[in-house]
């Protein structure tokens, strides 16, 4: 115990092997480094998942160079790029409103449930309203929220009053759900003065709906969605709210300790996880369907959104890239079918993709640990450390 | 099988050692937790180890037990010298560890808990018939009385352990250690625990057993090895100490002598506790009634052996769990105050358990010197957190402090255990509370970094705070404090002057011997 009176906090006194070192703060380095490695893992498991998928697109008989060339020629024109955006957008609000969960270890799986039930409400609630446009999709946009919230918040009061753990109760609320938006849509909400099959809510009035940026193709929802995960950033990563979710998820009884009220701290992450899946939806309520209809309004993007969310590692960048990623593979499914590939490989490729990246990201993560453990020991070498 | 070996009488009159450690010593970074320690233990007899926690018991059961490794010394098992790499190298040599926590598998039934790990097979299937008749055989050698069929789950306490004596002898052993294993018992299970190991000696086996209860020790055993500092410091039998030498032997006749102070205790009382009543498991309360206050300037010590109510006591008075009672912080009324209230009241915690309580391992230091401080308007802009500030912040801390790290983005797992506990210090002193509650603050640092962990504590005491201090440690406790309240039981037992206590009076008050509560 020489260094007691010296700390080594100048940057210049450990030597460094990397270059990175010499040009920036050792932390900023550190930081760097930190997602380099992750960014440069995920795109490993990406690589380890296609040849995976390739293998089992030849074990089917079919050439995997043909599909994969296929998907390249789909994604490279310009029409499929919008695409991407637009099928990239209600899985960049499901998997926020995921990750929102994550970041403080609750699993909500119920965003499904949530978003569909705010589509529902939103749509008639934004059919009866009479307002200026912008202030009417604002308006809609905020019952959505508030509506996912509400469902959100069965699961959050079951788990602090009751608990019962969260996985357990949305999964379950994602059923009834189902049925009491049934029950509120054929017997209250229902409009068959379109006369067709595809029946849906009263449609909205043009102050209602949400204007395209690329007419047809892209939908002003898109920007949202950044700003949505611009603030889920901001939020989570720089505000005071978000360090003490941060710091339940990392280690619950130090935050208590630390006088972090947990239960609230549950509540406030399961209406804040809700209020952002009620946008999931909004895509098409406001800006395709301009109504909430069973065959209208797109099913199943709670789910997906929890892959991308672990694709994305929870974090906003990361779960922008995974959205456009499954929306890229998302857009070539049509193309692929024409192709002859069973366009189903497009699910295919995008779980293993999921499965090898969550697997690969443990391995690294344990290594980068066992790393930073020994470079700290390294570099306090030079201050003379226990 | 488990009742081999020559039946001596007991008190054995032969000579033959079981057990025998000579020179034993192991360092971890920055703790030396066992040196020179010298152990004999003649078969067929039941041989308690006693020592304060912190003495280095577990550590030297860990290292008989193959847990680990000796830095130094010779262990001989029946006469033989070993090399144990692993819990299985100490199971071959006969040797079995009934550990404190059960580790049962809830699910399944005692047969099934009793042979997992070491099923008798026949033609790839389970020999149940063969097992059964096995663990049958050995619970009635112990005459114990135990349901193999039941499962796990519907045991209580003292059923439990006895499947993990019965699942430490299917395995073969013939030397037992049992760590603190009455710590979880009630009274009549105590009675039977001890039945079952006079009976086990009977049919040869030797019993090594860890205890700090003195009463128990006293009872049970037939020769005691008494642990201080991390070394074995006396050997005893029941027939020749009493609980008040024995406990004088525990904490050493030699006290620390109290620092001189320079500043005079102030006349402002800081911490009033009145009343302060814990509830605790089967109705019994875990602090029953505390009552005392802390002036500024003023260190109270909180000695005691583990598990008297110091946990549950410090944890109230952060207002982590339910209490009944009166909690003033400068004249401020905490009683019924939320954690967070009571933290910006001026109530700042040293936790008895920093990766627990304290840290969260995987976040950059920055982030965990900000943890409970995230109120504090320096290091927030409104509702953000002032990214710069906190960090410039933790260099204060990782300066004043002495943390041995990069940098203060430097996650915190990274770090020594010592390092990581100078964070934590710096992170509740760095904020002059009113009142520090600290526990263990040196607990597992080197003596550099105590020395500096004492000096900051100092200043802030002459600065004015108010300390409670808990601590295992007494060139701490008798250091620094100008009063040491003992805890026995989860009553305050004793209000006691570290310049005049003599090692004889606070063993006895920690173990409970001492008749009549002073306070």
């Amino acid at each position: 115990m020489t260094a007691l009176d010296s700390p080594p906090t100048a940057p210049d006194t450990s030597p460094s092997r990397n270059p990175l070192d010499r040009i920036l703060t050792p932390s900023r380095a550190t930081a760097l480094r930190t997602s380099g490695i992750t960014v440069a893992s995920s795109l490993v498991a990406i690589l380890i998942a296609l040849t995976i998928s390739a293998i089992l697109l030849a074990a089917t008989g079919k050439n995997p160079i043909d599909a994969y060339t296929t998907i390249i020629e789909t994604g490279a024109s310009g029409n499929k790029l919008l695409e991407m955006l637009k099928r990239a957008t209600p899985l960049i609000f499901s998997a926020t409103a995921v990750a929102i969960g994550f970041k403080m270890n609750i699993f909500n799986i119920g965003v499904e449930g949530q978003y569909l039930f705010a589509a529902l409400i939103a749509a008639e609630v934004g059919s009866r309203l009479d307002l200026p446009p912008i202030v009417h999709v604002a308006a809609i946009i905020a019952v959505a929220m508030l509506a996912g919230a509400a469902w959100a918040s069965i699961a959050a009061v079951l788990k602090v009053g009751k608990n019962v753990h969260e996985v357990i109760s949305t999964i379950m609320l994602n059923y009834i759900a189902l049925s009491v938006i049934q029950w509120l849509f054929e017997n209250f909400f229902r409009d068959d003065s379109d006369g067709g099959l595809n029946v849906k809510t009263t449609l909205l009035p043009d102050s209602g709906r949400m204007p395209d940026l690329v007419s047809g193709r892209l939908n002003a929802m898109f920007l949202v969605a950044l700003a949505t995960v611009i603030a889920f950033w901001v939020v989570v990563y720089r505000s005071r709210f978000g360090f003490r979710l941060r710091a339940s998820g990392f280690n619950a009884t130090a935050a208590a300790t630390a006088g972090i009220d947990a239960r609230r701290m549950t509540v406030t992450a399961l209406l804040l996880s809700g209020a952002v899946a009620g946008l999931v939806a909004m895509p098409s309520v406001l800006g395709e369907a301009f109504a909430y209809g069973p065959n209208a309004t797109p099913i199943q993007f709670g789910f997906a959104g929890i892959a991308v969310a672990l694709l994305g590692r929870n974090h906003p960048a990361g779960i922008v890239v995974a959205a456009m990623l499954f929306g890229f593979l998302d857009s070539t499914s049509a193309e692929l079918q024409l192709a002859q590939v069973p366009n189903s490989i497009v699910k295919v490729i995008q779980a293993v993709i999921v499965l090898t990246v969550v697997i690969v990201n443990e391995a690294t993560i344990r290594r980068l640990n066992i790393r930073t453990a020994e470079r700290a020991r390294a570099e306090l070498a030079t201050g003379g450390a226990s | 099988m488990a009742h081999e070996g020559p039946t001596t009488q007991r008190p054995g009159a032969t000579a033959s050692a079981a057990v025998r450690l000579e020179g034993i010593g192991k360092r971890f970074p920055g703790v030396i937790a066992n040196h020179d320690v010298n152990l004999r233990v003649r078969r067929g007899t039941i041989h308690a180890i006693v020592g304060e926690n912190g003495a280095g018991k577990s550590t030297l059961m860990k290292t008989l037990y193959g847990m680990q490794q000796p830095d130094t010394g010779r262990i001989e098992v029946d006469g033989t010298e070993r090399h144990f790499r692993s819990p299985s190298d100490a199971i071959d040599a006969g040797i079995g560890m009934v550990h404190q926590h059960f580790m049962l598998a809830d699910n399944l039934t005692v047969l099934e808990n009793i042979i997992l790990g070491s099923e008798p097979a026949r033609r790839g299937r389970i020999d149940f018939a063969e097992a059964r008749a096995r663990v049958a055989a050995i619970t009635a050698s112990l005459g114990a009385d135990l349901d193999i069929d039941a499962a796990v789950s519907e045991l209580g306490v003292g059923e439990r352990q006895r499947v993990e004596i019965v699942k430490v002898l299917y395995r073969g052993a013939r030397i037992l250690i049992l760590d603190e294993p009455t710590a979880v018992l009630v009274p009549e299970e105590v009675d039977d625990l001890f039945r079952t190991l006079r009976r086990l000696v009977a049919e040869g086996a030797t019993v090594i057993f860890i205890s700090h209860k003195l009463d128990e020790v006293l009872g049970v055993s037939d020769d005691i090895t008494v642990m201080r500092q991390g070394t074995t410091v006396a050997e005893t039998t029941p027939g020749e100490v009493d609980r008040a030498g024995l406990a004088e032997l525990m904490v050493g006749s030699e006290l620390p002598s109290p620092a001189g102070r320079t500043t005079e205790i102030g006349d402002r009382v800081r911490l009033e506790v009145r009343d302060l009543v814990v509830p605790g498991p089967e109705g019994r309360p875990a602090v029953d009634g505390a009552t005392f206050s802390i002036r500024s300037g003023e260190i109270l010590g909180l000695a005691g052996v583990e598990g008297n109510g110091q946990f549950e006591l410090c944890t109230a008075l952060l207002g982590l769990r339910d209490s009944t009672g009166t909690v003033i912080v400068d004249s401020a009324d905490l009683s019924a105050a939320s954690t967070r209230e009571r933290h910006e009241a001026g109530l700042a915690y040293i936790p008895f358990d920093r990766h627990r309580e304290g840290l969260m391992l995987n976040a950059p230091l920055w982030e965990n010197a900000l943890l409970g401080r995230e109120g504090n308007p320096n290091l927030v802009n409104g509702p953000f957190i002032d990214t710069a500030a906190s960090r410039a912040s933790t260099r204060e801390i990782i300066d004043r402090f002495g943390v041995l790290t990069p940098n203060e983005m430097t996650p915190a797992f990274a770090l020594s255990g010592g390092n990581q506990q100078k964070l934590v210090v710096g992170r509740a002193l760095v904020t002059d509370p009113a009142v520090l509650v600290a526990a263990h603050p040196t607990r597992g640092i080197d003596v550099g970094a105590q020395a500096a962990v004492w000096d900051e504590m100092r200043r802030a005491r002459d600065a004015g705070m108010a300390v409670l201090l808990v601590s295992a440690d007494l060139e701490e406790l008798i250091g620094l404090s100008d009063t040491i309240a003992v805890m026995f039981d989860g009553r305050i037992s004793a209000m006691l002057d570290p310049d005049t206590v003599t090692a004889a009076e606070l063993g006895s008050h920690m173990t409970g011997t001492h008749q009549e509560a002073l306070a």
